[in-house]
C-alpha cells in the first residue's frame, strides 16, 4: 500500500484553477567583491515574472542562454525562495504550511525536476533501482513497495527491469540514464514536473524517443510540465502554451499556434526567424538580431530589448511596455503591442 | 596536360583514403574510424553529420595528424598536393595553422586565456610569415574587423574571457584565419551558442569562405547547421561514411536507412499531436572492427545478406552514393 505518499496529490480546486500561480516572482544574485566582500553588482536573474500553469498543460519557456529560464526552474522547484512574488499551488499558498497554505516538503513532493546533465543527476555508486526507490523509501514506503514502484517506473520509462535495475548509471547511455532520471522524478507520483533542457544533450534520435516517452507518459500519470529549453522545434512540438524570456521577464506568452503564427513581440519573431532551415533553397541571408544578448547585471531603461530591436524609439527607452493582451490568453510586453502607448507603430502591426 | 583535361581532373583541396582509427589502451579498445574515403574540391563546404561517437571529430583530428600518440592511424590523408601522413614535426607545425586550421565548439580550447586576443593573433602571424610585430599587429586588426567584431581596435586588448560567446567565437575564428588557411576544419564551432548567435556565426563563416575561397569541413549533428551552410554532406555511423551527396538532394530525401531515420526523428515545422519517428536502439559500441553493416541491428530493413560483409558503397548519380545492398 502506498496511499500514504500519494493522498496528498489529488486534484483540490477542480480542472479551472490553475496548478500553479505566480506572481512579481523575483530572484536577485548578489555579486560579492572587493575586500570586505561587499556586494558590488546585482544580477537581476528573474525580474518580477507572472504567470500561471494550468491543469494538464504543457506549458514551454524559451529564451536565450542566461535569461533566467533555469533560476525560474529552480524557484517553481523551491531550490531556493524567491526575494519577492508570491507562489500559489492548486489554491494553496507556497510555503506557508500552518498559515493554511502548503508545506514545502508536501509540495516538493509534489513538484519533481529533470535537469539537462543526465550523470550529473544520478548517484554514480547506486544502481539505478536505489536511485529511484530512494525518495519513495524516505516518504515512508517499505523497501520491497519502493523496489515494485522503481522497477513499475523503469519499465513505464521503456528500461526492461530485469536488465537494467541493478546497472550503475555509467553502464547506460545518455538517453538511458535520461529515462532513469524521468523515472526518478515520477517516484513520488508528482503533479507537476519540470524539465530543464531534458533533452538538449541527446542525439536526435534519441532526443525523438524521449520526447515520445514524455508525451506518453504525461497522459498516463496525469501530469503536467513545465518544459524549459533553447530549441524552438521541440518547443512547440511539446507545448500547449509558450512563454518567452528575455533578460528576467516575460517578454511574450500565449497558446503555441499564437506563438510561432502570431508573434507579437519583435524578440519573438527575431528568435523565431533564427532557427536554421533545413531547405537550402531557403537559407537566410540576414542574421534576425546582432550582438549576443546583454547581460542582466545592467539591464536597460525601459523595454530591456531595446538594445537589439529594429523598432526601437524613444519610448522604448523612457517607458517600460505593458503586458499588452491580444485575446485568446496572448499576451506581448511590446509598446507596439499596446495602442496608446506612444509608439508610432502601436496597433499599426498585429 | 590540355585545358580541357585540367577540367575535368581538378585536384582536390583534400583527400582522405582508408583511413582508419584505433584507440588502443589496457583496459579498452574502440575502433573509432573505419575505412573513410572523402574528398573535397577548393572552395567547396562540406559538413560531416552524425551522432556523437560516429567517429566526425576523430576524422578532423587524423587530418591535422592530431591524435595522441597511442592511437593507431592508417590510410592516406593528402592536402593541397601533400602527403600529411609523410610529414615531420616541422612540417607540421607550418602545416598547422598555415595551410590548415581548426575550430571548436569551446573557444577556450584554441585560445590562451594568459594571452590578450591582439597578441595571439599576430603571434600565429608572426610565427607562419615571419614578419615584424607592427606588421603582425596590423593583421590582427584587420582580422578582427574581418570577423566583424565590434570596437575591432579596442578588443585588441582584450583577454579571452572577457568577451560573450559570440564574441569568443569571432576572435577564435580569426585567430584560425591568420594565416589565410587553404582548408578550415571546424568540429561543432556553434553548437553550444544560441539560435540567434549561431546564425550570426554561420552567415559569417558563409561569408568569409566565399571571400577567401577556402574549402571548410564543418562537423555537426545539427541538420538544420548543414541545410545552411553546406555544399555537400557526408553522414558518417560507427566510424563509416554511410552517405554522401549535395546538399539539396540529401535534404529532400537521403537514400541510406540511418540518414533517413535521422531526418524524420528531427523535430521540425509543426509536428505538434504525432508521433515522432524514431530509430530505435543506439549506435553500436566500436569494442570490435565492423565486418558487416553496423546500423543492421537498428535497421528495419536488414536481412540476411546484410550481415554477411560490409555493404560496398554504391554510386546513385547526381554525385550521390550510399552503403547499403538494397541501394544502386
Ligand atoms: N547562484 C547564482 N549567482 C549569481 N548569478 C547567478 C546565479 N544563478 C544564476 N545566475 C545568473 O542569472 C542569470 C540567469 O541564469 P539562468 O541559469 O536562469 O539562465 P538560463 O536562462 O537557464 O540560461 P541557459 O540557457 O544558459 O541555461 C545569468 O546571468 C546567470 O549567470
Ligand atoms: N583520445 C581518445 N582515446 C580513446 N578513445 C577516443 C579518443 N578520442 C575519441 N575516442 C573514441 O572514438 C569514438 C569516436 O569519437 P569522436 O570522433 O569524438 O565522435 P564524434 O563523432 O562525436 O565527434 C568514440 O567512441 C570516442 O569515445
Ligand atoms: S517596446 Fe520598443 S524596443 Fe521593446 S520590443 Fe517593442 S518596439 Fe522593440
Ligand atoms: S545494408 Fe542492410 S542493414 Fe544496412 S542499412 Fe542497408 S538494409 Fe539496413
Ligand atoms: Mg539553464
Ligand atoms: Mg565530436
Amino acid at each position: 500500500m502506498d496511499t500514504q505518499i500519494d493522498q496528498s496529490g489529488v486534484d483540490r480546486g477542480g480542472p479551472a484553477q490553475p496548478l500553479l500561480t505566480l506572481e512579481g516572482l523575483q530572484k536577485h544574485f548578489p555579486i560579492k567583491g572587493g575586500l570586505m566582500g561587499r556586494t558590488v553588482a546585482t544580477v537581476r536573474a528573474v525580474d518580477g515574472v507572472t504567470f500561471t500553469v494550468q491543469k494538464g498543460e504543457t506549458l514551454g519557456i524559451v529564451g536565450e542562454s542566461g535569461c533566467g529560464k533555469s533560476t525560474t526552474a529552480r524557484l517553481l522547484m523551491r531550490l531556493m525562495p524567491p526575494d519577492t512574488g508570491t507562489m500559489i499551488f492548486d489554491g494553496e499558498s507556497v510555503g506557508e504550511g500552518n498559515a493554511g497554505g502548503i508545506a514545502l516538503r508536501d509540495y516538493r513532493r509534489q513538484v519533481q525536476m529533470v535537469f539537462q546533465d543526465s550523470y550529473a543527476s544520478l548517484n554514480p555508486r547506486l544502481p539505478i533501482e536505489d536511485s529511484i526507490a530512494f525518495a519513495p523509501k524516505v516518504h515512508g514506503l517499505s523497501d520491497a513497495e519502493a523496489r515494485t514502484r522503481a522497477r513499475d517506473l523503469l519499465a513505464a520509462v521503456g528500461l526492461a527491469p530485469q536488465s537494467f535495475a541493478r546497472r550503475y548509471p555509467h553502464e547506460l547511455s545518455g538517453g538511458q540514464r535520461q529515462r532513469v532520471n524521468i523515472a526518478r522524478a515520477l517516484a513520488l507520483r508528482p503533479r507537476l514536473v519540470i524539465l530543464d533542457e531534458p533533452v538538449s544533450a541527446l542525439d536526435k534520435s534519441v532526443e525523438a524517443q524521449v520526447l515520445n516517452l514524455l508525451v506518453e507518459l504525461k497522459a498516463q500519470f496525469g501530469l503536467t510540465y513545465v518544459f524549459i529549453s533553447h530549441d524552438l522545434n521541440v518547443v512547440q512540438f511539446i507545448s500547449d502554451r509558450v512563454l518567452v524570456m528575455y533578460l528576467g521577464e516575460v517578454a511574450e506568452i500565449g497558446p503555441v499556434d499564437a506563438i510561432y503564427d502570431r508573434p507579437a513581440h519583435p524578440y519573438t519573431r527575431a528568435l523565431l526567424a533564427s532557427r536554421p532551415s533545413m531547405d537550402p533553397a531557403k537559407r537566410r541571408t540576414e542574421p534576425p538580431l546582432t550582438g549576443d544578448p546583454p547581460n542582466p547585471v545592467n539591464p536597460p531603461s525601459g523595454c530591456r530589448f531595446r538594445t537589439r530591436c529594429t523598432l526601437a524609439e524613444d519610448v522604448c527607452a523612457a517607458k517600460k511596455p505593458l503586458m499588452a493582451d491580444l485575446g485568446g490568453g496572448h499576451l506581448a510586453a511590446c509598446h507596439i503591442a499596446s495602442p496608446g502607448s506612444g509608439h508610432s507603430k502601436a496597433g499599426v502591426m498585429a | 596536360m590540355s585545358a580541357a583535361l585540367k577540367m575535368d581532373t581538378p585536384a582536390p583541396l583534400m583527400r582522405l583514403k582508408d583511413v582508419h582509427v584505433t584507440f588502443r589502451t589496457r583496459d579498452r579498445t574502440v575502433h573509432a574510424v573505419n575505412g573513410v574515403d572523402m574528398e573535397l574540391a577548393q572552395g567547396e563546404v562540406l559538413c560531416i553529420l552524425g551522432e556523437s561517437g560516429s567517429g566526425k571529430s576523430v576524422t578532423l583530428r587524423a587530418l591535422m595528424r592530431l591524435l595522441p600518440k597511442f592511437a593507431q592511424v592508417s590510410g592516406g590523408v593528402e592536402v593541397a598536393g601533400r602527403d600529411v601522413m609523410a610529414m615531420n614535426e616541422k612540417e607540421l607545425s607550418h602545416y598547422r595553422g598555415g595551410d590548415v586550421s581548426m575550430i571548436f565548439q569551446e573557444p577556450m580550447t584554441a585560445m590562451d586565456p594568459v594571452f590578450t586576443i591582439g597578441r595571439q593573433i599576430a603571434e600565429v602571424v608572426q610565427r607562419h610569415e615571419g614578419v615584424s610585430r607592427s606588421v603582425a599587429d596590423a593583421r590582427a586588426l584587420e582580422l578582427l574587423e574581418l570577423v566583424q567584431i565590434p570596437s575591432a581596435k579596442r578588443r585588441l586588448a582584450a583577454y579571452p574571457h572577457e568577451l560573450s560567446g559570440g564574441l569568443r567565437q569571432r576572435a577564435m575564428i580569426a585567430v584560425a584565419l591568420a594565416c589565410r588557411p587553404k582548408l578550415l576544419l571546424a568540429d561543432e564551432p556553434t553548437t553550444a551558442l544560441d539560435a540567434t548567435v549561431q546564425i550570426q556565426v554561420l552567415l559569417l563563416l558563409r561569408e568569409l569562405q566565399q571571400k577567401m575561397g577556402m574549402g571548410v569541413i564543418f562537423v555537426t549533428h545539427d541538420l538544420g547547421v548543414a541545410g545552411e551552410i553546406a555544399d555537400r554532406v557526408a553522414v558518417m555511423y560507427a566510424g563509416k561514411v554511410v552517405e554522401e551527396g549535395p546538399v539539396a538532394s540529401f535534404m529532400a530525401g537521403p537514400a541510406h536507412p540511418y540518414p533517413r531515420g535521422l531526418l524524420n526523428s528531427t523535430v521540425h515545422g509543426n509536428m505538434r499531436g504525432k508521433i515522432l519517428t524514431t530509430i530505435p536502439g543506439a549506435p553500436p559500441s566500436l569494442s570490435t572492427k565492423p565486418v558487416n553493416c553496423s546500423f543492421a541491428p537498428r535497421c528495419t530493413m536488414a536481412e540476411q545478406a546484410c550481415l554477411d560483409a560490409i555493404p560496398p558503397m554504391v554510386e546513385l548519380g547526381g554525385g550521390r552514393r550510399a552503403r547499403c545492398i538494397k541501394l544502386g
